[in-house]
């Protein structure tokens, strides 16, 4: 009974850590190039469900560039090589950590130079203010 | 003055996010910008819907302007698409080659028996695997691809009379087409 229980409950844990992500039963070499694969396909981007990355969406097109991205691997091509191959045809929308080149620096630098606007703006409001406060002709009315 | 500054503040964050909201209600926000506008379209070699025997490269589409449009039997956009296209693929000026996408042959016969048939020809590609060089997602997607074999246009989603007359047109006329009057 008690192995019985045991079997079931490993048959569970197991069925749980399959439903992690969509699995294709695709025939790695070893367990390194799949673990290579599942972190490769973790960064892209799938574009047909934009809010879930390769590794885990189950749209069919997701499951094609698995495939492509697996025979990439096959054929000895790097990282960087299929990333490229994904890029150049769906632009840097499918990669979750996006380059650092003109076209986006809006993105990169954007919330900083608001910070720095926010910040000077603050600055400027504060020294303004203790200078009002310096001067001996303010009422003192306000009391924060 | 300064008591005023927190309220310009507020109005400027109102302007942001009131432009946020009309951004987002007026364009998709699941369209991906093509990479490939401007770029040579990539080689094909993929067979005619209702004569697999035949078989269409881009190498035999060269030489003048058409629209590549990809559908499916089982895109329900692209039903929404068809009756556009029955209406103005005609009057455009050039050929409009339907792409089958990942759809089983016979149903997209049956599915273009039924709606007629709006293209000069149809090919066909079951695997997907072209579509993936074109950077196709989904469906309806179109492409004006010029003489010269260069992607010049995409749209992705259904045309629309809308799309056709503010978009697509003033394409087709830098390209030297000449799409009817009106559109």
């Amino acid at each position: 009974m008690r192995a019985l229980l045991l079997a079931l409950a490993l048959l569970l844990t197991a069925s749980a850590a399959r439903a992690d992500s969509a699995i294709d039963a695709l025939p790695f070499k070893n367990v390194a190039q799949e673990q290579r694969f599942q972190h490769l396909t973790g960064q892209l981007r799938c574009l047909v469900c934009q809010n879930e990355s390769l590794a885990d969406s189950n749209a069919d097109l997701a499951k094609d560039l698995r495939w492509q991205v697996f025979q990439q691997m096959q054929a000895g091509k790097t990282d960087a090589q299929i990333k490229q191959y994904l890029v150049a045809r769906y632009s840097d929308y499918v990669l979750y950590d996006p380059p650092l080149k003109p076209s986006n620096y809006v993105l990169w630098f954007g919330p900083f130079a608001v910070l720095l606007a926010g910040a000077a703006g603050a600055a400027l409001y504060l020294r303004r203010r203790s200078r009002a406060d310096a001067t001996p002709a303010d009422s003192g009315d306000e009391d924060w | 003055m300064n008591r005023l500054l927190p309220l310009a503040g507020f109005l400027l964050l109102v302007v942001l996010f009131g432009y946020g909201l009309w951004w987002n209600a007026h364009h998709d926000v699941t369209a991906v910008p093509s990479p490939l506008i401007g770029k040579p379209a990539p080689a094909f070699d993929l067979p005619r819907l209702h004569d697999p025997a035949l078989r269409v490269t881009k190498a035999d589409l060269l030489g003048k302007p058409y629209l590549l449009n990809v559908f499916a039997s089982w895109c329900f956009a692209c039903g929404d698409e068809h009756p556009v296209l029955m209406a103005e693929a005609r009057e455009l000026g050039l050929p409009l080659i339907g792409y089958d996408y990942k759809d089983k042959p016979a149903d997209a016969k049956a599915w273009l028996a039924a709606r007629g048939d709006p293209y000069t020809l149809v090919v066909t590609d079951q695997s997907g695997d072209t579509a993936i060089n074109f950077g196709v997602y989904g469906a309806p997607e179109t492409f004006l691809i010029d003489a010269d074999g260069i992607i010049r246009y995409k749209h992705i989603g259904p045309l629309t009379p809308g799309v056709i007359r503010d978009q697509l047109a003033p394409q087709l006329r830098k390209l030297g087409v000449q799409p009817a009057p009106g559109l």
